[in-house]
């Protein structure tokens, strides 16, 4: 069997993605479904990346929404105060200026995200487990509260009107970006010292692995493409405000990536799925009525079945929903 | 004489090691040239496995310094310090559990790969060149150990005896000049020590390496070392052949207490 290099693979799935956005925005999908779809391509992003520090280089972050809020807020400030008089000085969609400026406003909110990245990961090296946790935990409520005071963003009223350029083209090809970067990084010989730290810290340093360069690189990454998953969010959504980018939306990322297993990026993404799609699911099953009794109150517990599904996934499957790792035989000497 | 006009590979010069009011190590002075076998004794809390935690920059000595080919080395990190040529093994076996047998090797290997974050990810010639010269590296390592068949096992999952080579094999990897081996027969019975001390000694002769060797028992240090070294609350008593060791009363004192008087 011929295997393609990783950039070809990466390439053939831009391009796929280009060509499945006819589709995708053609008269044939409702934009109720296209709404959904795109709405997994970002937590795909988020949960991808988010399992690069989590998973594989095992640094628990609970700051994940807050890289988010750093690439939303950028990216939507790019498009929404610069954009006009870009769009005036280099021509609208038809001549290309829409997706410049959407990759201009896209790339400075990631790159935004990962300087920010560095200056969480830097102080926070010396901590671990549920330090780590909360430390990163109260960074990410120090973005919320900065935005919530900026008034150029409309402070805790959120910003409003952001335009909308988020197609399926540009979500998915960031989705192939991002699971591109982590599965490449991973699987060379560099990429293994991520799960040396993770494994063993002591034993890592020992080896010659720099583990604080690889756990501030870890950190970069994934702050990068959670800015990135932010700026598809904001002009996905066309309004951001600072209290969706909360504790409770970091806690959702991490279920994602506990429920598919950590250091499993397959897993991760079959996770992100299911996960996006449950709470639509519960909406259907709460319009319905069973024996003349509404079940409204179905759709109030998304949270507790978040909730419940961690508890369950933690006593059953350890190690992930879908993870094999752990559970496979070992291969017979010879 | 040749050998004591070369400077020594390894210099621990007056260490101290202080933690709060307990001197772990005080005051020591050694020296490792270059494909000697030194041995470290001492009975329990000798500061033995403090000595290693110094050398291998996990501590940085209170007072004195450490040099090594001629360079100062206290005070790097542990990481640092490797890549100048120290491996070392741990008492208990640390492996990358989650990791198969061959990416532990892999991850030693690591440090004499150029290919970096930009590389792994661009993938160009040069990266598949390099990625298949530490493959092959790792398992002619590997098979030189008899481990080349567990190869796609995960380390948690191999035999006790087997794991301990393996750490071996993966300090190996780091293409060390001076090997340090933190009580390799903790645990073995008299069979495996006997195939650990030959062990031991083909290691020295097939990579031409320095090897310190911490060790419990007098046995294996007895049998392999060309010089001992023993430690006592911290303090080098003796330094010596071992025939000269096993009759020195300082020593048999700190392992046996006084002899009675009659």
């Amino acid at each position: 069997m011929i295997r393609l290099p990783p950039k070809v693979l990466l390439l053939l799935g831009i391009v796929a993605c280009f060509l499945l956005s006819f589709a995708a925005h053609s008269r044939f999908l409702n934009a109720y479904y296209l709404d959904i779809i795109l709405g997994i391509g970002i937590n795909i992003i988020l949960a991808v990346s988010l399992n690069l520090i989590n998973g594989y280089t095992g640094q628990f972050s609970l700051g994940h929404a807050g890289f988010m809020a750093v690439g939303a807020y950028t990216a939507a400030s790019v498009t929404t105060f610069w954009g006009p008089a870009f769009l005036r000085a280099f021509g609208t969609a038809k001549t290309g200026g829409v997706p410049v400026l959407f990759l201009i406003a896209l790339c400075a909110g990631g790159l935004l995200a990962a300087l920010v990245g560095i200056a969480v990961g830097v102080p926070s090296l010396r901590l671990k487990g549920d330090y780590l946790a909360i430390v990163t935990l109260g960074f990410g409520e120090i973005i919320r509260v900065i935005f919530q005071n900026i008034e150029a963003v409309g402070p805790s009223r959120g910003m409003k009107g952001i335009a909308t350029y988020t197609t399926f083209f540009w979500t998915y090809s960031w989705v192939a970006i991002t699971i591109f970067t982590v599965l490449s990084l991973v699987h060379s010989t560099y990429g293994r010292g991520f799960l040396a730290v993770h494994d063993d810290e002591v034993a890592a340093s020992a080896m010659g692995i720099n583990t604080t360069r690889y756990k501030v690189t870890a950190f970069i990454v994934g702050a990068f493409f959670a800015g990135i998953a932010g700026g598809l969010y904001a002009h996905l959504k066309t309004f951001i405000a600072p209290a969706g980018f909360d504790f409770m939306m970091s806690i959702e990322i991490v279920t994602i990536v506990i429920l598919g297993g950590m250091g499993n990026t397959p897993g991760v993404i079959a996770a992100a799925v299911l996960l996006t799609l449950l709470p639509q699911g519960l909406r259907v099953l709460a319009g319905l009525q069973i024996g003349g009794h509404s079940l409204r109150w179905v759709a109030e517990l998304r949270m507790i079945i978040y909730a419940l599904l961690i508890i369950l996934i933690m006593l059953t499957r350890p190690q992930g929903l879908f993870s094999v790792h752990g559970l496979k035989p070992r291969q017979a000497p010879g | 004489m040749v050998a004591e006009a070369s400077a020594p590979l390894l210099r621990l010069d007056n260490c101290t090691m202080r933690f709060g009011g307990l001197t772990a190590v005080s005051e020591l002075t050694l020296e490792i040239r270059e494909r000697e076998l030194i041995g470290l004794i001492g009975p329990n809390g000798a500061g033995k496995t403090t000595v290693f935690n110094l050398i291998t920059g996990v501590y940085c000595p209170t007072a004195g310094t450490i040099k090594f080919a001629g360079e100062t080395i206290s005070g790097m990190e542990s990481h640092q310090i490797t890549r100048r040529g120290i491996a070392r093994t741990f008492q208990n076996t640390r492996l990358f559990p989650s990791l198969t047998v061959f990416d532990n090797v892999r991850v030693g290997l690591q440090l004499h790969s150029h290919s970096g974050l930009a590389e792994a990810l661009w993938r160009s010639a040069r990266f598949y060149h390099e990625e298949e010269k530490i493959e092959k590296e790792a398992l002619e390592l590997l098979e030189i150990f008899n481990l080349g068949r567990f190869r796609h096992s995960m380390a948690r999952g191999l035999p006790y005896g087997d794991q301990r080579r393996l750490e071996i094999v993966r300090a190996l990897a780091t293409r060390p000049k001076l090997l340090l081996l933190d009580e390799p027969a903790a645990g073995m019975n008299p069979t495996e020590k006997s195939e650990l001390m030959k062990l031991v000694q083909f290691i020295q002769e097939k990579f031409g390496i320095s090897i310190l060797l911490v060790e419990h028992d007098m046995q294996v240090v007895m049998g392999i070392c060309q010089r001992v070294a023993v430690l006592d609350y911290g303090i080098k008593i003796a330094e010596d052949t071992p025939a000269k060791i096993r009759s020195d009363p300082k020593v048999c004192e700190a392992y046996l207490g006084e002899p009675a008087q009659q």
